[in-house]
């Protein structure tokens, strides 16, 4: 790799805990994904009530993603790329809309559940918190794939294609949850290295 | 007609997901669309679903919502001449 | 200055023809592929862009074993995929550092819908459960193909496949692989159809892409792939270029959920960034090949982003979704064989199906079959989540 890069703050939410940068941010033991995503929201202090019109997946991704983005660059100036993946894309809605047109006798299919079908929203949705009108790109692995995530943010930092990468594995299907995502940047403290990464995930 | 109405905003509450505010917040002739309550084109498209499950009336074009969909005046208006449920 | 990334080779199969020239056949005889469905049990009475085979007869195609565990997608994929390979005349395929990137946003959905209820009852269709996973299809073309390297898929809804050729392109370039297959591929199902008619965006008959009267899409499914060779690839071999990826860009258009921007914000940079990465200007262009999916939406925003990107001087532009419908995930890739094929043959397609030119701007499609030379074309692809995508493809 020609240069070197940082992964400047990180965090993860799963099982009801947010920990940011090794620490713990906020924690709601015990609550369903719905109940702890919106005391997190309300504990964030973002004034967005979009959120509450969001799937998991987007939630999930917004509340990680608000840490790490809030009070960084003034909206729209942001050239930040979006990196995100996942396993099981957009299962956790897609089996709602699915259970909504199959029963012939009822059939009133939400479109507001059917735009959230598709992986790469949540993407969307953070461009849109933060104007952010950057790259953004959504992949489908069987696993965390930490290699990918260094190889590709390299690449966009290289060709100066973006300042920052903002990189994300995000699973969600019903309460099973875990968000790891982390900011990539010119500094920081931490070496953006597969190994580095790999770490940070399983922290 | 006054009962359509404090059952329009409960409604519309709780389909769109409108957090934090109550039918009370809500005025008769508020605009629902843009600056008024900010909803959006998914949010029509909701309001569609719930004229038919509801209240059994049909839209077959979208854009006729905006007429009707301007305030929760013109929707119990709309709904108490149309409604076959 | 190197011209861009090579392609070698290219395999499509969609509602107009099994194979690379069966699908210009069509298109230059103004052959739509829109039909009443056939081969999905819907309750919907919808016309969509169709391939008129059964499962049955595309696995037969293909030799599968009567249990196996193909989606209609994978399936479509592999036929696709495998014509893009012996297009390149690839015959040891990991002779060279060689990837697989491939766009699907429906997935296996077409059996996991078939076969969900069924689940609980009997454990016959289970192999199916397994095949749902988006990368699943990914595996068995590479399976298919003997292929070692990496393997990756992308999901970025209706600019999956843009960005499956860009990042394969990017890859070539930084010299992490010497040899790139890129594509799509989706299949109709019912997930699909009736998600789209829950937005009330679909024709309820023919799609007419930039007419004022549009009403909505009709949804097709296909596959395409192409074959991308680094520039010492093509010299040992001493390969034959189809045409070169000549730039690709990418932005958000960070609007809405699945509506574009009323100006195109994410179209216009989307464009502008590929301007920059190919080094060409917009009056270089000699043919776009519009998104265009005849939805009220998308043709005025992209119509209002190609003003903001060309000025008053718009150049030839068409949709070819009339003739395909719009095939998700697979549509960028199908519509980069459609641009290599307009450089190769010096044509503009017709936007077919259009009447009224829209109120809001003066801009008119193509609507006739045009021969002049094409040096270069822009190729739009926009997906939900406000995912826009550009490529430009440049004459070899």
């Amino acid at each position: 790799m020609a240069n070197t890069y940082y992964i400047s703050a990180y965090c993860s939410i799963q099982s009801g805990q947010i920990m940011l940068n090794g620490e713990e941010y906020f924690s709601a033991e015990g609550a369903d994904f719905a109940d702890f995503a919106k005391q997190a929201y309300k504990h964030g202090e973002t004034d967005y009530p979009k959120f509450f019109k969001m799937d998991g997946l987007s939630k999930l991704s917004f509340l990680a993603s608000d840490l790490l983005l809030k009070g960084r660059q003034p909206d729209g100036e942001n050239n930040t790329a979006l990196l995100f993946a996942n396993a099981s894309s957009s299962l956790d809605t897609d089996v709602k809309y699915n259970d909504s047109i199959s029963d012939k006798e009822n059939y009133f299919p939400s479109p507001a559940v059917f735009v959230y079908t598709l992986p790469n929203i949540c993407m969307g949705e953070i461009s849109i918190k933060h104007k952010l009108y950057t790259e953004n790109s959504f992949f489908i692995f069987e696993a965390f794939n930490p290699e990918f995530f260094a190889n590709y943010a390299a690449i966009l930092l290289d060709t100066n294609k973006a300042e920052n990468v903002l990189c994300g594995w995000v699973e969600f299907f019903k309460n099973d949850y875990k968000a790891f995502m982390y900011l990539v940047s010119k500094e920081g403290a931490t070496e953006h290295t597969t190994k580095n990464i790999q770490t940070l995930y399983l922290s | 007609m006054e009962a359509l109405k404090q059952e329009l905003k409960e409604k519309i509450i709780n389909i769109l997901n409108l957090e934090d505010i109550t039918p009370e917040d809500v005025n008769d002739n508020d605009p629902l669309f843009g600056d008024g309550l900010g909803l959006d084109s998914i949010d029509a498209l909701e309001l569609i679903v719930m004229l038919d499950k509801d209240y059994g009336i049909k839209l077959a074009d979208p854009k006729e919502g905006k007429a009707i969909f301007q305030s929760i005046e013109t929707m119990a208006a709309y709904i108490s001449e149309k409604r076959t449920k | 200055m190197s011209k861009g990334v090579a392609i070698t080779g290219m395999g499509i199969i969609s509602a107009i023809g099994n194979t690379v020239q069966e699908n210009y056949n069509a298109l230059i005889q103004g052959k739509t592929g829109i039909t009443p469905i056939e081969n999905i049990a819907t309750v919907h009475k919808v016309t969509v862009g169709e391939i008129k085979q059964t499962n049955q007869q595309l696995a037969e195609s293909l030799g599968l074993p009567a249990d196996n565990n193909y989606s209609r997608t994978a399936m479509l994929g592999v036929i696709a995929v495998k014509q893009a390979v012996e297009d390149a005349g690839i015959t040891n395929i990991n002779e060279y550092a060689t990837g697989l990137i491939s766009a699907t946003s429906v997935g296996g959905m077409d059996m996991t819908e078939r076969f969900f209820y069924d689940y609980f009852e009997s454990d016959e269709n289970h192999r199916y459960i397994h095949a749902h996973d988006a990368g699943d299809m990914s595996q068995k073309m590479a399976e298919h193909l003997g292929l070692k390297g990496m393997v990756t898929t992308i999901s970025t809804a209706c600019s999956s496949a843009a960005n499956a050729i860009m990042l394969g392109a990017r890859l070539i370039k930084s010299g992490r692989l010497d040899r790139v297959i890129v594509g799509g591929t989706d299949a109709l199902s019912k997930f699909t159809i009736n998600g789209f008619k829950t937005l009330m965006i679909f024709s309820d008959t023919y799609n007419t892409p930039f007419d004022n009267d549009r009403k909505g899409l009709n949804l097709g499914e296909a596959a395409a792939y192409l074959v991308l060779e680094s520039d010492a690839v093509v010299k040992a071999q001493n390969k034959k270029v189809l045409a070169y990826v000549s730039g690709y860009g990418n932005a958000n258009d960070a609007f809405h959920q699945t509506a574009s921007s009323e100006n195109g914000d994410g179209a216009y940079l989307a464009m502008q960034k590929a301007f920059k990465v190919s080094g060409l200007e917009p009056a270089d262009i000699d043919y776009i090949n519009a998104h265009g999916t005849a939805t009220p939406n998308n043709d005025l925003s992209e119509g209002r982003a190609l003003i903001r990107a060309f000025g008053n001087t718009v150049p030839d532009f068409s949709s070819t979704k009339p003739f395909t419908g719009h095939t998700l995930a697979a549509a960028a890739a199908i519509e980069a064989v459609y641009s290599v094929l307009a450089l190769q043959n010096n044509i503009v397609y017709p936007n077919l199906n259009f009447k009224t030119p829209m109120e809001e701007f003066a801009i008119v499609p193509q609507t006739v079959l045009k021969e002049k030379e094409i040096n270069h074309v822009l190729s739009n692809s926009f997906g939900f989540g406000g995912n826009c995508s550009t490529l430009l493809f440049s004459k070899s």
